[in-house]
Parts: structure tokens; C-alpha cells; sequence
């Protein structure tokens, strides 16, 4: 049994007096045990809302979400405020983009990691306070225990990042969900947090769900990788299927829009046209048809299902052939 | 943090300056010049003159300027022209009056404002939401004055609550402190403790309206900006129970701005001090300053004025260390 | 100055820092969608049509003292035969008075409000646009202006006429709003000195003069407008509580709410509360209208609430 089940779950953005939006839909994917999943897309294509419905943390005023999420055979989705309060940051942990507006400005960081143990770990304060201190100091922040009586602002970028992992790590999850964990940081500072990152995955054991924008952390990370594009599944592949042949034009796209060092002089980087906004409703065909250098009329009418395609799955009409798959493709 | 509270203290020192030219500079502009004010209805040409020549008003600005400086600094005011008693002694005397009123009514629009509001902020929306912003845009919108009539009318006889004053007729309370409920406890009076209490009752609720409009609605707005906030994820992501999540991290960032508001509007008690002393008779500060309007008591005014907002700036600056210990961000900038 | 009363200036400066941004379309359809808004509009809206026809609505003449001989010194005045609302102290038609003092009430709190912003825009606009010491000088005063507390303010200014009349009335009430407008416009100014439509005028060779007043100021309209709304409120407020204390207007003839319910509650509550209840309640609907007008402006014109 997979750790995590997630069977077609879907979101919907509900506003009164407003036509409602979906903003996620179709989603379905396992998690083994230990195992790296990626989700991959532009902003707005449902990554985040995919995990933040996982992990319940969607306002339940204006969102209607709707599916499974089965962890070790527990529909989390079923399961009352209560009970879902006991599982997250114990059996899932979280990650998240910001790391300064992601910790409370007021309290101490080390309160905001003892706050955790206390509650899942049944510790005492001062146990916890111990704990917190060998948890910074795995996480890698240096002096641990002078950290423990200081602030988000007195801290690095990195070293937030570094204090919010510890967080979510603190009670050794079976799963963690990272929300693009490295965006907001340093070129310099995503790779010690990405390496951090993989480190303690392959230490403890934990799953992990990589959500992100940027294939080259994809690459370096993910054992499975799920392209998104328009709140839906479009692609899923081994990390080096999906590099090496990439099937959906968008992936396509994705790979040959990124500037490579042992590219030919005479290659041009093909940008991907248009923008989100340029979507078309999945019900009336495919929505990346307007942006897609494939598309064909079919694409336009008739909306395309995932299936089962080179060992992975793909949602498209008319794939990007192994043999033509230039720019990103040849590796 | 020691730094940071001196910093503090400096930075009240050229507001204070700059309040006592204007205060100084009022005097001065008023009608027929500063003497006749002083002397009121018994201004004569030989007294004016006279009067000006012992006050120094002959003298250049500048002498002028830093002796009512260092008389202020040692409290002397001048006489009231009401009492012809010393103003500051009359402060004195009245300031414990208008203290226990205007906490009283602080601690009513606190211990209301701040639950209505969180509750508004929680249950957005709802019909409590929508009662309490109607609510509090009403208590900004009754004039305070009238409101205490209202109570007197309406409240008083069926509460049985006194409506005029401080102390009831023929009640012979001991005072040591002019505080009239801490006196009685000293003195285990306590029929002049409950006494003091009913008669705080009604004129503590009309002065506190708008204190408690003011900090419902900014906890309201406070509190919702805070469940937006990213480090409210957080903490229901590490699944800290309900109560957890809402006393400390909704609460404590949320009453931040709260604490601002309540020492802007403690500042502020003064101005709605002055209308509900003179409605309920409550002979307070307030009373003072409304008595002095009525009598064109230019030294009284002069002092009650420079005292009014020497007192906002220090209610301020108290806050604002209050806020410093608070928000560890604030020390640090 | 400390932090608080930055803290204090927060909410203006947030109002501020809305310049530029238009009030129309998209904030006037969100408002039309608001039940606050459309409340506030209809209740300012009414009051505004009372006010500037009050002449024509009025039933009787409010300045004639209709019971002649009747009235002695100790007049009740209350309910009379032919008076919808009774007579006052002086046997004038109450209704008639209250349509006029709509109209009073009105021109004391606009007058107030505008005196208050052109002074207000003056200062502020000063130190936006020049800087420097201008700046500092003027924003210190304004800084002091603001930790009086704002009745206080008032009675100080009003307490310096021997004789108070409307006139000093609305001066007193208007310095009120001096520093909350002086802020505003700084505020404004700054945000906007370094914006792309000001640097594209300037680097087009567009004189310092033509700039502030063609481009800056009209783009702090909004935000301006909305305060205005807000002061307008407090005015028709301060105003009744400095008639309250002795300090409004002493013509007995003028028919202005404040007037008339600080009478009332000072010498007929106990035998004719209504003469104090309908100037009050006037007073706090108007009061009422123009404060949901202002604040469903704001919430229109925040940023934060666009999508």
C-alpha cells in the first residue's frame, strides 16, 4: 500500500454572487514510502492548492474540495478538524515558500519548534527545548542553542528556511510536503537548502513532495515527476523519462525554454507563447491548445484523458515524438 | 532594551518643547492680550498695566517665553479666576476624579471591545459580525453628551443608579487620596465604596463609547489581517490545537495594534472627559475645563490645555514601550 | 516623534498610498454591490436634498415666533396644535427648525471640512513637493497639532474668540482635520514624486509648479475625497459638542443641530426629552450616513481588497 493515495481530487473555488472556478481537478497520485514526487508547473496551474488541500489547510469558507486522500489508508479528507489536527505536523509536515511571513514575528524560534513537540511528542517544555536544539543543529544552523531565544527577523533568509524545516521535521513525519521551499531564497542558499533537503529525506526515510516551478530542482530531487498545467495532471514520468523524452509539449516547452551550457551556438532557446491567460476550458478540449505548437483541431474540441504512455501517463492528443524531440531531448 | 527606552524618552522632549511654545503662544493671541484675559471681568487700563509689568509682558519675548517655561516646569500656573485657588492645586485635587473615571471606562471598552471585535473577525460575516460592525459605527456616531443625558433619562431611575456627581448627599467619606473608591477601601468605609462605584457607573459607560467602538473595530480588522497571514498556516500546519493556534499566534500578533489604539484613545479621554463630567456633574478634570470654558478662565484653560497633552504625549510614549516589549521587532529598528 | 503616533498616522498613510488610482469603474461597482455602501449613500443622499431645499420644504417659518404673548420666561416649550414636532422655547415650529438646521448643519460641516483640507493640502503639499526643511519644519508642527487630543484642539481655537460666533466654530472644528489632511497629501506627494508619470514629466523638461498641480494633485484626489467624507462626519460632531459647552454659536435665531440639542439637553430634558432626541437623532443618522460613505470608499479604494 502507498503511503499517500490521492484519487481525483478536485478543488473548487466558490464565491458568492461569482460563477465558480476549478482550480484543481482529476488529481490522482501515489507516494511510496521514502519516495520523491514532484509537482511541476507555472504559477496558477494548482500546484500549491494540490497541497494545501492535501494537507486541509484550504479555507473551508469558499473552497469546495472533493476526491481522496488516502494516507496509510485514512481518507484525510474524511476525517474531522480534531483528528486532522493530530496527524498534521506529526505524520505531515509542511514546508512552505516564505520563510520570514511563514514564522510568527512575535514568539522566539525556539517556542515555535517546542510548540510541536509539546503537542505531538508529549514532551515537557524543557525535553522539548533539548530537542529543539539538536534539531537546529541538524537542520544546520550554527550555535543552536543561542538560536532557540531569537527571532524570525534576527535571522538569514537561509537560516529561516533551515528553522522552518526543523519545524516540520521536528516529529520525524512519514511525509513532507515542501511548497517551493527555495524560491524566495538566494541562488546560493537553494542549493544548501535543496541538499539539506535531500539529505534529511534519505536519512530518515521520509516521503517527500516536491512542489515546484523549477525543473533543475525537480532534476536534482525527484524520483517521479507530475507536470500540472491548468489544475490537471498533463504529464507523469521518471525523473529521467521526463528528461530524456519528454512526451506533452508542454514539458516540451518547459525543457527547451531553459538556457543550456552544452547547447549548439546556432540553437535558439524556444520560449513557451503566450501566458496562462490564453487558457481554454478543459471542457471544450485541451487548455494549453492555444499556447501548444501541436495542436491540432482535435485538441480544441475534445478534451484529452490521461493515459498510460511509455511507462508514465499523458494527457495530450498528439505528443511530441521521441524522434523529434530536439532541444530538451537529446541527453 | 535599555537603549531603546531612553531613545524613547529623548524623542518626547522636542514634541513637549515645541507643545509649550504653542501653549505659551496661545495666551498670547488671545483678545486684548494676555493681562486682560487673566484679569477677566475686573480688567481695568491701570490694572492691565500693572498686571503686565508684574508678569513680565514688558519684558522681551524670548525672557517672557522661558520664565512661563520654568514657572510651568515648577507647576505654577497662575491662579484659577473662578476660585482664584491655584490652578495646579485644583488639578491636583480634580485629577483623581477624572483617573478612576476614565479607567473605569477603559477597562469597559477593553474587557468588551477586544472579545466583540475577535468574534466579529471570526465569525465574519455572520449576524454577529454584522451586529457589531453596525454597533460600533453607531458609538462613533452619537454625540457623547447627549448619550449621557439618554442615561441619566432613561437608565438611572429603574437602575436605581445616581446620575449627578461623585458621592451622594450626606454620605461623610473620609478623603485621603480623592480617590474615592481606593479611600473608602482604606478607610473600610464601604458603604462610600459601593457609593463611589454606582456613582461611576452611568457617566463610565457614556465615556466609554467611543473607546470601545474604536478598539472593536480596529481588533476586528487586526485579527483578520492576522488569519491571512502566512505564519497562521504554519501553526495549523504543525496541527497545534485550536485554542493554541488562536491565544498564541491569532491573538498576540492581533492585539498589537490593539495596544496602540488603546493608548491613542486613553490620550484622547480628556476631550470626552469634558463633556461627560459636565453631563453627570462629576467634578473632575473635565468639569474643570468645561467650568473654565463657560467662565473664560484663561489661566485654568492654559494649564488644563499643556496638561491635556503633555499627559497624551506620555500616555503615548508608555505605550509605545509597552509595545516595544511586546513586538521584538520594534527594538530592534 | 515616537512610533505610536506613527501608529496613529498608519491609516492615513495606508489612504495615501492609494493615490493614483482612479475612483471609478471597478471601486464604484464594488460599492454599488455593498448594502454599507448603499445605506450611507441614501442617508447622505437625503440629507443633502433636505439641506439645500430646506427653504422649500419647510412648513412654517422657522424664525417666527408663532405663540406671541404666550411665551414668558419660564415657557414649556413641547407639543402644540398645528406643530407636527410642537413649538421650541421661543414658539418657533420645531420641524420647520430642524429642515433648517439641516441646512446649517450641512454648510458648518462642509465649510469646516473644506477649510480644514485647503489648509490641510497646503501644508502637506508644501513639504511634499519642496522637501527638506520645509518638510521637517512643517511636519513637526503637524506632528504636535496631532497629540492634542482632537476636542481639545478644538476648544483651544474656539476658546480664543471673546465673541464665538459660526464663524469661529467652524474655524475650531476645522483644525481637526488640518493634520490629518497635511499627512495625507505629504503622503501622497512622496509616493508619487518618484512615480513613472511624474519622472516622465519631469524628464519631458514639465515646470516643478505644472507637475505638482497638473499630475500630483489630482492624483491624491481619492484618497482626499474619502477623508473628506470621514472629517465631514466628526465636524457636524465636534461641532455639537462645542455648542454643548458654550462655545457654539450664541444667535438665538440659528437654527443648527448642535445648537439645538445642547439647548435642549441643558434646559429641557427633563420635561420635553423630544426636543433633544430629534436634533440627536439627526445628528447621528447624518453622522452615521457620511461615516458608511467614507469607510466603504476607503475599503473600495484599498488595494488589498482588488483582485
Amino acid at each position: 500500500m502507498a503511503l499517500l493515495e490521492v484519487r481525483d481530487l478536485k478543488v473548487d473555488f466558490v464565491r458568492r454572487g461569482e460563477r465558480s472556478f476549478t482550480a484543481v481537478d482529476e488529481i490522482s497520485f501515489d507516494v511510496e514510502p521514502g519516495q520523491t514526487v514532484g509537482l511541476v508547473g507555472e504559477s496558477g496551474c494548482g500546484k500549491s492548492v494540490t497541497s494545501l488541500a492535501i494537507m486541509r489547510l484550504l479555507a473551508r469558507r469558499g473552497n469546495k474540495v472533493s476526491g481522496s486522500v488516502r494516507f496509510e489508508g485514512t481518507d484525510l479528507l474524511k476525517l474531522s478538524d480534531r483528528e486532522m489536527r493530530d496527524r498534521r505536523g506529526r505524520d505531515l509536515g509542511m514546508v512552505f515558500q516564505d520563510p520570514l511571513s511563514s514564522l510568527n514575528p512575535v514568539i522566539p524560534i525556539g517556542l515555535q519548534i517546542t510548540e510541536v513537540l509539546e503537542r505531538h511528542r508529549g514532551m515537557s517544555r524543557k525535553a522539548a527545548s533539548v530537542e529543539a536544539t539538536d534539531l537546529l543543529d541538524k537542520v544546520g544552523i550554527p550555535d543552536p542553542s543561542r538560536r532557540l531565544s531569537e527571532y524570525p527577523h534576527q535571522l538569514s533568509g537561509g537560516m529561516r528556511q533551515r528553522a522552518l524545516i526543523a519545524i516540520a521535521l521536528a516529529c520525524r513525519p512519514r511525509l513532507l510536503i515542501a511548497d517551493e521551499p527555495t524560491t524566495a531564497l538566494d541562488v546560493t542558499i537553494q542549493a544548501q537548502i535543496l541538499a539539506l533537503l535531500r539529505e534529511l529525506v534519505q536519512d530518515t526515510g521520509t516521503a517527500l513532495i516536491m512542489i515546484t516551478h523549477d525543473l533543475g530542482v525537480v532534476a536534482g530531487l525527484c524520483d517521479e515527476v507530475n507536470v500540472l498545467y491548468g489544475g490537471k495532471i498533463v504529464e507523469r514520468a521518471q525523473r529521467h523519462q521526463l528528461f530524456g523524452e519528454p512526451r506533452h509539449p508542454y514539458t516540451h516547452g518547459l525543457l527547451a525554454s531553459i538556457p543550456r551550457l552544452d547547447a549548439g551556438r546556432g540553437e535558439k532557446l524556444v520560449p513557451i507563447r503566450g501566458s496562462v491567460s490564453d487558457n481554454i476550458p478543459w471542457e471544450g478540449g485541451c487548455a494549453f491548445a492555444p499556447r501548444c505548437p501541436n495542436a491540432l483541431p482535435v485538441c480544441r474540441e475534445v478534451s484529452p484523458q490521461l493515459v498510460p504512455d511509455q511507462g508514465g501517463l499523458l494527457r495530450c492528443h498528439n505528443p511530441v515524438r521521441p524522434a523529434v524531440a530536439a532541444g530538451g531531448g537529446a541527453r | 532594551m535599555l537603549r531603546f527606552l531612553v531613545r524613547r524618552l529623548l524623542q518626547a522632549i522636542p514634541t513637549l518643547f515645541i507643545l509649550s511654545i504653542l501653549v505659551f503662544a496661545w495666551l498670547r493671541s488671545l483678545p486684548g492680550g494676555p493681562a486682560a484675559a487673566l484679569l477677566g471681568d475686573k480688567a481695568t487700563p491701570e490694572k492691565i498695566a500693572n498686571l503686565n509689568h508684574v508678569l513680565g509682558l514688558d519684558q522681551p519675548i524670548f525672557v517672557q517665553y522661558f520664565g512661563f517655561l520654568g514657572r510651568a516646569l515648577t507647576g505654577d500656573f497662575g491662579n484659577s479666576l473662578v476660585s482664584t485657588q491655584p490652578v495646579m492645586g485644583e488639578i491636583v485635587t480634580f485629577l483623581p476624579a477624572t483617573i478612576e473615571l476614565g479607567m473605569t471606562a477603559m477597562i469597559i471598552a477593553i474587557v468588551i471591545g477586544i472579545p466583540a471585535g475577535y468574534l466579529s473577525a471570526r465569525y465574519r460575516g455572520g449576524p454577529v459580525d454584522n451586529v457589531v460592525i453596525v454597533l460600533s459605527l453607531i458609538g462613533v456616531a452619537v454625540p457623547v453628551f447627549f448619550l449621557g443625558y439618554m442615561m441619566q433619562d432613561i437608565l438611572a431611575a429603574p437602575l436605581g443608579l445616581p446620575s449627578q456627581g461623585r458621592q451622594a448627599a450626606g454620605l461623610d467619606a473620609t478623603a485621603i487620596t480623592n480617590f474615592a473608591i481606593l479611600d473608602g477601601i482604606m478607610t473600610s468605609e464601604w458603604d462610600a465604596v459601593w457609593d463611589a462605584i454606582k456613582h461611576l457607573i452611568l457617566p463610565a459607560c457614556a465615556l466609554a463609547t467611543i473607546p470601545l467602538a474604536v478598539i472593536t473595530r480596529i481588533t476586528r480588522a487586526s485579527v483578520l489581517d492576522v488569519l491571512n497571514e502566512d505564519f497562521i498556516r504554519t501553526a495549523n500546519s504543525k496541527g497545534l490545537t485550536q485554542q493554541v493556534v488562536r491565544t498564541r499566534h491569532v491573538l498576540r500578533n492581533g492585539l498589537l495594534p490593539v495596544v496602540t489604539t488603546i493608548g491613542l484613545q486613553t490620550g484622547a479621554l480628556l476631550g470626552g472627559a469634558v463633556l461627560t463630567e459636565r453631563v453627570f456633574n462629576f467634578r473632575g478634570l473635565g468639569f474643570l475645563l468645561a467650568e473654565g470654558i463657560e467662565r473664560r478662565d484663561y489661566p485654568r484653560l492654559q494649564a488644563l490645555l499643556l496638561f491635556g497633552a503633555v499627559v497624551y504625549v506620555l500616555v503615548n510614549m508608555l505605550v509605545d514601550i509597552s509595545y516595544g516589549i511586546i513586538d521584538p521587532r520594534v527594538r530592534v529598528r | 516623534m515616537n512610533t505610536l503616533l506613527n501608529k496613529k498616522k498608519e491609516p492615513i498613510d495606508k489612504l495615501a498610498a492609494a493615490s493614483g488610482r482612479s475612483l471609478g469603474g471597478e471601486a464604484i461597482r464594488r460599492m454599488l454591490r455593498s448594502p454599507v455602501a448603499i445605506t450611507g449613500g441614501i442617508i447622505t443622499g437625503l440629507f443633502l436634498i433636505v439641506a439645500i431645499f430646506a427653504p422649500l420644504l419647510e412648513p412654517k417659518d422657522p424664525d417666527v415666533h408663532y405663540l406671541g404673548d404666550q411665551i414668558r420666561p419660564n415657557f414649556i416649550p413641547g407639543a402644540q396644535s398645528g406643530f407636527p414636532l410642537g413649538v421650541d422655547d421661543f414658539g418657533r415650529d420645531f420641524l420647520s427648525r430642524l429642515i433648517a438646521g439641516a441646512q446649517q448643519t450641512l454648510i458648518v460641516g462642509v465649510l469646516a471640512t473644506i477649510v480644514g483640507v485647503l489648509i490641510g493640502v497646503i501644508i502637506g503639499g508644501l513639504a511634499g513637493a519642496f522637501g527638506g526643511w520645509v518638510d521637517t519644519v512643517l511636519m513637526r508642527l503637524v506632528d504636535v497639532m496631532l497629540s492634542f487630543p482632537s476636542l481639545l484642539l478644538a476648544i483651544s481655537i474656539a476658546a480664543l474668540f471673546a465673541q464665538p460666533s459660526q464663524w469661529t466654530v467652524i474655524l475650531a472644528v476645522s483644525m481637526i482635520g488640518v493634520p490629518i489632511f497635511a499627512r495625507l497629501l505629504r503622503g501622497s506627494m512622496l509616493s508619487q514624486r518618484d512615480a513613472d508619470h511624474v519622472l516622465a514629466a519631469r524628464s519631458l523638461g514639465v515646470k516643478r509648479g505644472a507637475i505638482v498641480f497638473r499630475h500630483m494633485l489630482p492624483n491624491s484626489l481619492g484618497p482626499v475625497i474619502v477623508q473628506a467624507t470621514l472629517t465631514l462626519a466628526t465636524s457636524i460632531l465636534e461641532a455639537a459638542a462645542l455648542s454643548f459647552l458654550g462655545l457654539g454659536d450664541p444667535d438665538p435665531s440659528r437654527a443648527e443641530w448642535g445648537l439645538m440639542l445642547g439647548k435642549a439637553s441643558h434646559q429641557f430634558l427633563d420635561v420635553r426629552p423630544e426636543l433633544a432626541y430629534y436634533p440627536a437623532i439627526a445628528i447621528i443618522i447624518v453622522a452615521l450616513g457620511f461615516t458608511l460613505v467614507g469607510e466603504s470608499l476607503r475599503e473600495a479604494l484599498d488595494p488589498k481588497n482588488r483582485r
